[in-house]
């Protein structure tokens, strides 16, 4: 049994973020990290494998240097890190992504026993798509909004949250589930994990590599194959600054607040 | 299944996802369908609602009253609780026969887990979580002179969009704009090659429709061709709960308290003191994600990116210093006032009135001054 996460590095967007004069975001000034939801389900993993003594991949598709994320977290425990990296995969939206991630993860190979996670959603684009579609192309059960995991035999039971309670559901293995934080609290890495890290095995999926897969195809990959396109991006206006009530003390500033109200017949 | 770009003229009407839950239509639907009905105008075809479910079909026809032509009604036994396969299997199905142009779905729990499982199946695109929709091209420029800090030339000349190293003429698109990291940066999104356009749409963002009840009478109810059969459906439902407590009706409020970190001296004085105010004005209380993470409140109170998105006519955020992710939620409020210790909280860059002070001295006295305004009038 093996436990494929797909996960994704992304701008710190806890912090101010930086809009570039002409309306694109700044990168270069926010840190990369891993998207928190990718944590609480690489955790997850972490855990069926403390149980069951499975093997846990990360793949993450992006630029080069998000090798170094999946290093941070085979220093959490994971087994084997996979970089899915090329040209090709650039400029590609919810969909040409989740065609490649699923083209590298059929190559990984899903058997009966394995279970594929994602995160929810990543905190940059904030879609909730890449998981679901994956799992469409890859012909798999999903589960998405996944607080609580059991694993019995083949059988997974899943506690799967809505805005107004939860759903149990029961899903057989191989299926992908997607997962939110109150799943579980990520572990950290060890200082022996960090060695080690280093000594797992690290590959890198380029075009040449998938190029083969049905999935794999110029019109469904990249900025070619995106069925959706961005016809404008903008900044929204700064509201201006809003009236200060400094009339001395507390009581006149309530006073003063609710005497505006009033006249606007807001209250 | 087929790529749907080989005769996309083929396809026509806006048609609109109807989330039921336990028999029940969802708040949302009346919200797009509201929605939907001004893009199937711009566009000049049907408005149609696509509702699933086991017994649905006396839930349809409230939806013309909000503006719906045609009522799609799936009914099955197999489709009684929401189920990914089974109902990614049925719309689908429906949707290669029928051909919708655009196809929108509430962006809940449910919607978000549907709407990519059918995208990627129809191989369309499929934009998250869109604040504003417009295909007249007039409507959408002013849209733009008005939410953005764009060029005036540049919106005037926005008639067009390079695809594939070609001009394309965007005027019959679906423009759906969306925020991206927490509102900061807002993008139009078109999907030209493709059909249908689809599009998950944040619940308490569009304005509903006055209720019409000859519109009701009047709407048409259609029952699809589909097949579904047990070995489709790959999930069990075991079983559906309810949370305990009544949910908070934060979107449906004109007035919200919320409260955050300022509170933490005195958790349970501050969410005291929040609620006589919100009582006073006739609304709830809500809160940022500190005072959810930290337990004060539960999930339902949550305002903000990964909470709820609201407009109420007055927000008052007390002790929210107003990180961009908490903005993103209530930036659109007619009126804010904020109340905070630290005078350069963000929270008053946005807030229409700011009071600099401490909330547990400032709200009882702002509640006793709104109870003796209104006594006054």
């Amino acid at each position: 049994m093996k436990i494929i996460v797909s996960v994704k590095q992304v701008p710190d967007t806890s912090g101010k973020v930086a809009v570039n004069p002409d309306g694109t975001l700044d990168r270069a000034s926010m840190q990369a990290i891993i998207n928190p939801d990718d944590l609480n389900a690489v955790e997850a993993a972490l855990k069926l494998k403390d149980e069951t003594g499975c093997k846990v991949i990360v793949v993450t598709m992006g630029p080069p240097p998000a090798a170094g994320m999946l290093r941070e977290l085979m220093a959490r425990g994971a087994d084997e890190g996979i970089l899915v990296s090329a040209r090709e995969f650039g400029g590609s939206d919810t969909y040409a992504t989740s065609q490649i991630l699923a083209a590298a993860i059929s190559r990984i190979g899903v058997e009966k026993d394995d279970i594929v996670m994602c995160g929810r959603q990543a905190i940059d684009g904030d879609t909730a798509q890449v998981g679901p579609q994956i799992a469409e192309k890859l012909h798999l059960p999903q589960v998405t909004y996944a607080a609580e995991i059991q694993k019995t035999g083949d059988t997974i039971t899943v506690k799967r949250m809505l805005e107004d309670g939860y759903m149990t559901i029961k899903v057989k293995t191989p299926c992908l589930l997607t997962c939110i934080k109150e799943l579980n609290a990520p572990r950290y890495m060890s200082v022996g994990g960090i060695f080690e890290a280093y000594s797992k095995p690290l590959q890198t999926f380029d075009y040449e590599t998938l190029k083969d897969d049905a999935l794999i195809d110029p019109t469904t990959i990249g900025l070619k194959g995106s069925p959706t396109n961005i016809l404008t991006s903008f900044t929204p206006p700064q509201k201006g600054a809003g009236l200060m009530l400094n009339e001395g003390d507390d009581k006149a500033n309530c006073e003063k607040l609710a005497g505006i109200l009033a006249k606007k017949h807001i209250i | 299944m087929s790529f749907n770009n080989t005769d996309i003229a083929a396809f026509k009407d806006v048609w609109v996802f109807c989330e039921q839950r336990q028999g029940k239509l969802m708040p949302t639907d009346f919200e797009l369908i509201s929605e939907g009905r001004k893009l199937a105008d711009e566009l000049g075809v049907d408005l149609c609602g696509l509702l699933l479910g086991e017994n649905v079909e006396g839930l349809a026809k409230e939806l013309g009253g909000y503006g719906a032509d045609k009522i799609y009604v799936c009914d099955h036994p197999l489709l009684k609780n929401y189920t990914t396969d089974g109902y990614t299997a049925a719309i689908c199905q429906v949707i290669e026969e029928l051909k919708p142009e655009v196809m929108l779905f509430g962006a809940s729990n449910i919607g978000r887990d549907l709407g990519p499982r059918c995208a990627a199946r129809l191989h369309t695109g499929l934009c998250a979580d869109c604040t504003h929709l417009d295909v007249d091209m007039p409507i959408y420029k002013d849209f733009l002179r008005e939410a953005s800090t764009l060029a005036p030339e540049k919106i005037d000349g926005m008639n067009s969009a390079m695809v594939l190293g070609e001009k394309h003429d965007v005027s019959r698109d679906l423009k759906m704009t969306r925020p991206a990291f927490g509102g900061h940066l807002m993008a139009s999104i078109i999907c030209p090659r493709f059909r249908p356009a689809m599009a998950t749409v944040r619940p308490g963002v569009m304005k509903k429709n006055v209720f019409d009840q000859a519109k009701a009478d009047a709407c048409q109810i259609v029952k699809p061709a589909f097949t579904l059969t047990e070995d489709d459906i790959q999930t069990e439902v075991v079983e559906i709960v309810k949370a305990a407590k009544k949910l908070v009706d934060l979107i449906g409020a004109d007035f919200i308290v919320s409260v955050g970190r300022g509170i933490s001296k005195d958790v349970e004085g501050g969410i005291k003191l929040a609620e006589e105010l919100a009582a006073e004005l006739g609304g709830v209380v809500g809160g940022s994600r500190a005072t959810i993470d930290s337990g004060w409140l539960s999930a339902d109170h949550q305002v903000g990116q990964t909470g709820k998105t609201v407009h109420p006519k007055v927000y008052v955020a007390l002790g929210i210093s107003g990180a961009i992710q908490h903005k993103a939620g209530m930036q659109d409020s007619e009126c804010i006032i904020a109340v905070n210790k630290n005078d350069t909280a963000p929270i008053f860059e946005i807030a229409d009135y700011g009071i600099c002070g401490d909330l547990f001295k400032v709200t009882p006295l702002l509640t006793e001054a709104v109870r003796a305004a209104k006594a006054a009038k």
